[in-house]
């Protein structure tokens, strides 16, 4: 590991002022640091969030939930609120790595966690997203647990965050602190597809500081199901977090989310444009699945996610459909 | 190279106050271990996915290999050598021996750390992953712990025995001796006073 | 029942483990891997790193010292600039602090004429050759009577090829040698090693030192499973560091490069074929094996000799082919040829049952032989019938209904599965004093290491019982090799070998105990070369069965395994405690074995990609529900004085097997290719 040089800050205006060229913010560590020791990443410096005053949950009266970037992945998941308002949320956190990691993680910081590719975390291989230009070996090589949906020819990887595919669902924003103002972006914004830059996971710019995420409130059930060959403590293959609203056997709001599938949480708005105004039947469920997967691109050795995907769109929904 | 950089922190492992000279890449497992001779932690894959390096930190289990010490200057540590009081082994500990929950050992002290904390989360009413109501405080049977003790790989197979340790620690009703963190914090306190 | 005698100290963190013993003044060592997959080194830059502060050597072949040639290859570490495959050690840093030893290794600069690695295995690779015998010794090809025509002339016939994946150990303590020269020029190693008096053996020939030079302490070890069965370059790495740099060192091999440098099962290509009369009798079987070894040394794993020992059939067949690839060289894991060959016989017998329509538990009572088929020679002991039927009644297997997929709960479909279980009661010579103290307490010490296996207990129970003592009277020493020199812990021959020469040594001190014991104590020591030498001929083999009910999930391939029973016949039980653990374990590891476990080699660079925790999948806590393991009584007379079997291997042996056709009956696909994953199995279903 690089030796770096570590600064706590206590307040966003010291924590932007003592970021400065090559320097990362430290929120858990549980994917830096062990990016670190890989030496996939390099920094500088470390400027430590943790203790910024972004660990509150906090609810508007309007439903609105704002969850604070320091806040732990199982402060999140354990939080009465999003217990009992957002359980599809909880579940989502709670599928994620283990209780130990989720104890040190913070919502910042599983946001921002990278990509993950077997080459990405071989500094010993060549890899676009760790040194652009190098070539990506997974395309051809080893894929299984790979990108199916939005990848590029520079980068198949996919993103690993059970959390950021529930949030994609529930429509949630990211808050930014950037040098010129904060903004909120909404997360399929904040999150890009490789493309011809895949060192690039996010829309951030250097110095950018997530300060929190805005959840809007969802009043219909939802679910989030992963499968992996593990039982637990394991990445998903597929993931997906679901909502449905049924009135009078229509479907008038569907949200659909897929994890393990692309370099981003994946979106499935072909699929909810195919549910929207629907009856809610089995055929509509697998009518919207293959609509979404129709762009599908499967590499060499992960065809299998492709039926996988398309299954548990169809379950997820059936077990929505059911419980409405 | 960079030179490597330093820098002063304290830590409180059970009950004890030390003062030390950090480089900022040392994690607490290599802290605990290398420098202040607390060599129960234990350290099976230096990156999180084996749970082997598992302490109270703060009164939450925690990978001691991914938790930058430099970070934690100031922090509560309970480390496996912390789970008996005046000799007398916690409740979980008895149970690891008496339903024969370890072979070769090496992954038991994040184990019981994880236990212990298990049995503190369940306590709180914190869910897991397969907790059906989510919105409903769990009871600890052994589906529940079978997922909650999942971040602590045992390569030896010693699953069964580590569920019934926690099953039969669990229905103790005096389990004063699991809160080793409130009470190394007393023992600091009382060094202090 | 008699509960670790280590346990406290394995609770409160006092069992000290290699890594951990307090050495005066150590500093730490990073090893550089190979980043060409074959080749030469033609240069390695130091520079940068030997200027760092705080770099105290770094060692390549370019300044390595000189070393004896060592009994295995992997050991010659720097000794020529061959790169035999990616990821071997090619140089290594020491420094004061382990930080310190990494990034300088990361600055270490190799430069390679690299050649193109070959590194898949495949059926016809131009390479297979027949090795002049197998792990163990074993002779590579059997043949008897007409198998060939046998086959042909079948009424029912299974001809089926499976894979076995490479796996790898992972045992939770990663491989690790604290080194440390003494002032009198010996060399003490604290040592996670199965074997301390091989690991002296070994180490000192490499070293040009006598054995008693040299002293390997690994009082605990954190698992093995056969990858610390024999010594590993970090061993050699370290003693060579700390002579070079006047200090001890210390080196745990990380996680990733433990995929590389400290063995791994080979993968396996078996063509199985079993002809049968209609009611499942088999007439014929041919069991033919490919694997891989590496142009460092020759390791073939003797997948198909469990076929010799199985089910009785009049014509019968098997090789074993394996080629040198540009890989690390394969060796021991659990169960080394019992584990994949009983994989592909005990999945082509189930595959034979629903060919001949016979229920998979009567076919395997039709089969079961007399004598050891290919040998003639009588069973010590053979309970395989036993076990089949006592685990039918306890698991409920009566009136299974054979047809796939016709068990459903909702959106998963369920199914049993039943395999056989066998593995070979061996013994090797060894020695042990037991010393009876002034105090009325015994010292018992044997050069044994206990990797968790109980083994310190057990043998503590062997030599009270010898002795007539209370337990807690003996002081059972083992991990240590300037105790009676002791066989390896391997091939689940510790406790039948080591308590031989336990029980020799107390029966022998029995003898001299007369009235007091003098101050200095009286000691007795036993080797139990000749008894062995002349042991009687017999067919020597433990046996079991496992019983499996999983539930595929229709939608995602997802397989889980609610309940597993394992039933075993292995002598005489002499710690229950600790031998329900082994069992149970070696279960658990065939779980993963069948779901989970693959190292997966890139074809590109020529290493196995997955070398982490995250990525090669060992079973978690939540993948083990109901599971049990029991034994039946049995009796052997031609065993050991003890009259036991070895437990350690049997348990995963057709573990894998039991939940493959677990699987093939809840969903009807068999999957052939271990392991059975969402992604295999959800494009049949």
């Amino acid at each position: 590991m690089r030796p770096f040089a570590y600064a706590r800050a206590t307040t966003a205006e010291d924590a932007m002022a003592e970021h400065d060229s090559g320097a990362y913010y430290l929120g858990g560590g549980t994917n830096l640091v062990d990016l670190m020791r890989l030496g996939v990443e390099e920094p500088s410096k470390l400027v430590d969030v943790t203790r910024l005053p972004y660990d509150r949950i906090e609810r508007d009266p309007d439903g609105t939930l704002l969850i604070g970037a320091a806040v732990t992945n199982s402060g999140l998941a354990a939080d009465r609120t999003v217990r009992e308002e957002f359980p599809m949320l909880a579940k989502a956190v709670l599928s994620g790595a283990s209780g130990q990691l989720r104890n040190l993680a913070t919502v910042g910081g599983n946001l921002l966690q990278r990509t993950r590719c077997p080459y990405f975390q071989d500094a010993s291989k060549p890899c676009n997203k760790r040194e652009p230009g190098t070539g990506c070996p997974a395309r051809d090589g080893e894929n299984q647990n790979l990108a199916i949906m939005g990848h590029s020819a520079a980068c198949v990887a996919t993103h690993p965050s059970d959390m950021a595919v529930a949030l994609m669902a529930l429509d949630a924003s990211v808050r930014v602190l950037a040098r010129d103002g904060e903004r909120t972006v909404p997360l399929d914004g904040f999150y890009r597809l490789p493309g011809n830059e895949p060192e690039r996971d996010t829309t951030l710019d250097p110095g950018d500081l997530i300060t929190g995420v805005v959840v809007p409130p969802l009043r219909v059930p939802a679910v989030y199901r992963k499968v992996r060959e593990r039982a637990s403590f394991a990445f998903a293959l597929v993931s997906v977090a679901a909502a449905l609203e049924v009135r009078g056997g229509t479907i008038q709001d569907v949200r659909l989310a897929l994890g393990g599938v692309a370099h981003k949480p994946w979106r499935a708005r072909n699929a909810e444009d195919v549910l929207r105004g629907a009856a809610l039947t089995g055929e509509a469920f697998a009518r919207a699945a293959d609509a979404e997967l129709a762009a599908a691109e499967p590499l060499g050795h992960n065809g299998y996610k492709v039926p996988l995907a398309r299954n548990l769109i169809v379950q997820a929904l059936t077990e929505l459909g059911e419980r409405s | 190279m960079d030179m490597p950089i330093h820098a002063d922190i304290t830590l409180n492992v059970n009950g004890r106050e030390h003062r030390l000279t950090v480089d900022t890449r040392a994690s607490l497992l290599d802290v605990l271990r290398e420098d202040l001779g607390l060599t129960g932690s234990k350290k099976g894959c230096d990156h999180g996915q084996c749970g082997a390096c598992t302490i109270l930190l703060d009164g939450r289990r925690a990978n001691g290999c991914l938790a930058l010490a430099v970070a934690h200057d100031g922090a509560d540590i309970v480390t496996v050598e912390g789970l008996a009081q005046d000799g007398e082994l916690s409740a979980v500990q008895r149970a690891f021996i008496e339903n024969d929950a370890f072979q070769c050992g090496y992954c038991t002290p994040g184990q019981l750390c994880s236990a212990t904390a298990v049995l503190d989360e369940a306590a709180r009413g914190w869910p897991s992953a397969v907790t059906g109501d989510l919105a409903s405080a769990p009871p600890l049977d052994d589906t529940e712990i079978r997922e909650r003790m999942s971040g602590n790989l045992c390569r030896c197979g010693a699953y069964v025995g580590i569920v019934a340790a926690l099953r039969e620690a669990a229905g103790e009703p005096n389990r004063a001796a699991a809160d080793p963190l409130g009470a190394a914090r007393q023992i600091r306190e009382g060094a202090r006073a | 029942m008699t509960y670790r005698l280590e346990s406290r100290d394995k609770v409160t963190g006092r069992a000290r483990y290699a890594f951990e013993y307090p050495v005066q003044d150590p500093a730490y060592l990073s090893a550089v891997q190979a980043h060409a997959g074959r080749g030469e080194v033609v240069s390695v830059d130091t520079e940068s790193a030997r200027r760092f502060p705080g770099v105290l050597a770094v060692l390549s072949c370019e300044n390595a010292p000189r070393l004896a040639e060592p009994s295995h290859g992997e050991l010659a570490v720097f000794q020529s600039r061959t790169v035999s495959y990616r990821g071997q050690f090619v140089a290594a840093v020491v420094a004061e602090t382990l930080e310190t030893a990494r990034e300088a290794a990361r600055l270490v600069r190799v430069e390679y004429a690299a050649e193109e690695p070959d590194v898949l295995l495949y059926t016809n690779h131009p390479g297979l050759y027949k090795p002049e015998q197998v792990n163990a010794g074993i002779a590579t090809d059997t043949e008897l009577g007409d198998p060939d025509g046998a086959f042909a002339d079948s009424a029912v016939r299974v001809d089926v090829t499976y894979t076995t994946p490479a796996e790898h150990n992972n045992p939770m303590e990663p491989h690790t040698t604290t080194a440390q020269w003494n002032e009198d020029g010996t060399l003490t190693l604290y040592e996670s090693t199965q074997g301390p008096s091989s690991h002296q053996r070994t180490l000192a020939q490499i070293f040009g030192l006598d054995k008693d030079q040299v002293r390997v302490v690994s009082t605990h070890v954190g698992g093995g499973f056969g990858s610390k069965g024999t010594p590993r370059p970090n061993s050699v790495l370290a003693a060579m560091a700390a002579r070079e740099v006047g200090r001890p060192v210390k080196f745990a091999v990380p996680r990733q490069q433990m995929f590389a440098t400290t063995g791994y099962r080979t993968p396996t290509i078996q063509r199985m074929r079993l002809g049968a009369a209609p009611d499942g009798r088999l007439d014929a079987i041919m069991h033919d094996v490919v694997e891989q070894t590496s142009t460092v040394e020759e390791f073939a794993e003797q997948a198909a000799a469990p076929t010799r020992v199985m089910y009785r059939a009049p014509h019968r067949r098997t090789t074993h082919r394996v080629t040198r690839l540009d890989v690390p060289t394969p060796s021991w894991m659990r169960a080394p040829g019992e584990t994949p060959g009983m994989y592909a016989l005990e999945s082509a017998m189930d595959e034979l049952a629903v060919a001949a329509g016979v229920d998979p538990v009567e076919l395997r009572i039709r089969n079961d032989p007399d004598r050891e088929p290919e040998s003639g020679l009588p069973f010590s002991s053979r309970n395989l019938v036993a076990c089949l039927e006592e685990g039918a009644d306890r698991f409920g297997w009566a009136g299974r209904d054979p047809a796939p997929r016709a068990r459903r709960v909702g959106r998963k479909l369920l199914g049993t599965g039943v395999a056989a279980a066998t593995y070979p009661a061996r013994r090797n010579p060894g020695r042990a004093t037991a010393r009876a103290e002034s105090d009325g307490t015994f010292t018992v010490r044997i050069a044994a290491s206990d990797i968790g296996t109980g083994a310190r207990t057990a043998l503590a129970l062997i030599a009270a019982e010898t002795l007539k003592a209370d337990l807690d009277l003996v002081r059972m020493e083992v991990g240590d090799s300037s105790f009676p020199t002791a066989s390896v812990a391997g091939g689940s021959s510790g406790t039948a070998s080591w308590g031989t020469a336990v029980v020799r040594a107390c029966e022998s001190l029995r003898g001299r105990l007369n009235g007091a014991v003098p101050p200095e104590g009286i000691e007795a020591s036993a080797d139990t070369t000749s008894e062995l030498k002349a042991e009687e001929e017999y067919a020597r083999h433990g046996f079991g069965a496992h019983f499996v009910e999983v539930e595929v999930d229709m939608d995602t391939g997802e397989v889980r395994v609610p309940r597993m029973l394992g039933v075993f016949a292995v002598g005489r039980i002499i710690n229950p405690v600790t031998a329900r653990s082994q069992f149970i374990g070696g279960m658990t590891m065939g779980i993963g074995m069948a779901l989970m476990e693959e190292s997966v080699m890139d074809g590109e660079f020529g290493d196995y990609l997955n070398r982490d925790l995250a990525q090669y999948h060992v079973p978690s806590c939540a993948d083990v529900r109901d599971i049990e393991a029991v034994w039946v009584e049995e009796s052997d007379p031609h065993l050991n004085p003890m009259g036991s079997k070895g437990i350690g291997e049997i348990g995963i042996v057709g573990a894998a097997a039991a939940v493959g056709n677990a699987v093939a009956h809840a969903c009807g696909v068999r999957t052939r290719d271990l392991p059975i994953t969402p992604a295999k199995l959800l494009p049949h279903l």
